[in-house]
């Protein structure tokens, strides 16, 4: 007999809002995250556009050996995570007193590590790095972070699978919950947003260069558009088992009813059409619900020629003509990549609770693929009580998750 | 830089850093215990005293500057040496 996994808390720092109720009314409003950064295009990038976010001021909240080890994302972390708690009225007096896990998904540090290179280069002298540089730049920096911070005491693990990380996060503590491992795992994904971090990705032409209308770049499913632009921040979700909740006299939010996941084993940033299909029926399958039950798909779709059109196949392929609304919040955030399967559960949530579906911005003309999706390109009044999000990234990692209002 | 000058610059830049009001740095204090500092964070206090004085204090002379007063000393004598 496996556990009912359920939602119980969200927070959010993102291009959006700081907090759920500033993002939940930029999705209702349309409102784009986009804008043209000057400094990178002197840093000599091909796409000066980014997501806009600024970096929490903690210096009044945390202690300095608590601040000295966290990068920008995990203050971002930091900030959802603090709101998600209060959401699950969560106390400290709990997570001291409850084995409460940790699973986060991240997959770069960049900036200290750049920093860090640059000082011991100019001045040979290691030292000269500080006490925070290593543990700003590992990896794991949000997970070791959090997990000190709060004095969580389950499982404390990162999860890097590319794009596709904070989604996995979440399947992968759901199944720990499931399967009575954990009663309770603080989940998530964050993004760092700094230009080092994604200098290399821009170098591969892999963003829009549509600069002089940053808040039209990002076109998931458009017939026009030309690539992503990146964005970041950090969302968290608390997810326990039903009984847990339920003992604890918990807001149930949601009911995470299924995780899917699959590797393409092809090419390393070109997805296919074959992987994430089966990603989406694993998800329904497992979900054991009637396919017409899901009634909205929060798509991957970053404003890639090849990404869009391949997950447009994929999702008619598994829900053919079926009138099912399909859309990208990316057109708002722009990609979110590490952070974005988290932060598109709760921007789903948000759109389920509040009874709409977010604009697809815009979605002005579609392509062959796209034209067989039911793609709002206008906000829509939609009751819908399941929902279906998809995250895929490089190497051919997809997730899949299946999410019941409660 | 004269001492007293430079006993007011390496306060400030060390209240500053770590957060400590100014009047808590004199010279008979422990730096470790004043600042709070365990091993990383001894580790910023080399760094920043190296970064805004240019004097490296090497990993076995740390433990013999222990009050503030001794590493007004070191500082001043290296950077006059």
């Amino acid at each position: 007999m496996q556990n009912r996994v359920v939602i119980t808390g969200m927070g959010i720092y993102s291009c959006l809002g700081k907090n759920l109720e500033e993002v939940r009314d930029s999705l209702y409003t349309g409102k784009s995250g986009i804008i043209f950064d000057p400094v990178r295009k002197e840093m000599g990038f091909r796409s000066a556009l980014t997501a806009k976010l600024d970096v929490p001021d903690l210096k009044k909240v945390l202690s300095r050996s608590q601040r000295v080890y966290m990068p920008e994302q995990a203050k971002y972390a930091y900030c959802a995570t603090v709101e998600a708690l209060q959401n699950a009225g969560i106390d400290q007096d709990y997570l001291n007193s409850h084995e409460v896990g940790l699973l986060y998904g991240n997959d770069s540090s960049a900036e200290p590590t750049v920093l860090a290179v640059d000082k011991m280069r100019e001045k040979k002298d290691t030292t000269l790095c500080g006490s925070g540089a290593i543990f700003q730049s590992m990896n794991s920096t949000v997970t070791m972070n959090l997990g000190c911070i709060f004095k969580l005491r389950g499982i404390n693990l990162t999860v890097s699978g590319a794009c596709a990380s904070g989604s996995h996060a979440i399947g992968l503590g759901a199944l720990l919950i499931q399967n009575g491992l954990q009663e309770m795992i603080v989940c998530g994904g964050a993004q760092e947003v700094n230009p080092f971090s994604i200098g290399s990705f821009d170098g591969i032409s892999a963003f829009s260069i549509r600069e002089d209308e940053p808040t039209r770049a990002s076109r998931p499913f458009d017939r026009d558009r030309d690539g992503l632009v990146p964005g970041g921040g950090a969302a968290t979700v608390i997810i326990e088992s039903y009984e847990s909740a339920v003992r604890r006299g918990a807001p149930i939010l949601a009911e995470i009813l299924s995780y899917g996941f699959s590797s393409n084993g092809d090419h390393i940033s070109s997805p296919n059409v074959e992987g994430p299909s089966r990603s989406l029926e694993m998800a329904i399958r497992r979900a054991g619900i009637d396919i017409n039950e899901i009634g909205y798909i929060n798509a991957h779709a970053t404003s890639t020629h090849v990404g869009d059109t391949n997950e447009a196949k994929a999702i008619y392929n598994v829900f053919g003509d079926r009138r099912i609304e399909v859309t990208s919040t990316k057109s708002q955030t722009g990609h979110e990549m590490w952070m974005a399967g988290a932060s598109e559960i709760i921007y789903s949530m948000l759109m389920m609770k509040n009874g709409f579906i977010a604009a697809n911005l815009n979605f002005e003309n579609p392509d062959e693929d796209s034209a067989k999706l039911l793609i709002p390109d206008k906000r829509i009044e939609k009751h819908f009580d399941t929902f279906l999000s998809n995250s895929f990234g490089f190497g051919g990692t997809n997730s899949t998750l299946i999410v019941r209002n409660l | 830089m004269e001492k007293q000058e430079l006993i007011e610059k390496i306060n400030e830049v060390l209240a500053e850093e770590f957060e400590k009001e100014v009047e808590e740095i004199t010279p008979d204090a422990d730096i470790k215990s004043t600042l709070e500092l365990d091993s990383l964070s001894l580790v910023d206090m080399v760094a920043l005293i190296e970064s805004e004085f240019g004097v490296k204090i090497k990993g076995t002379e740390v433990a013999e500057v222990k009050t503030f007063g001794a590493l007004y000393d070191f500082v001043y004598s290296r950077m006059n040496a």
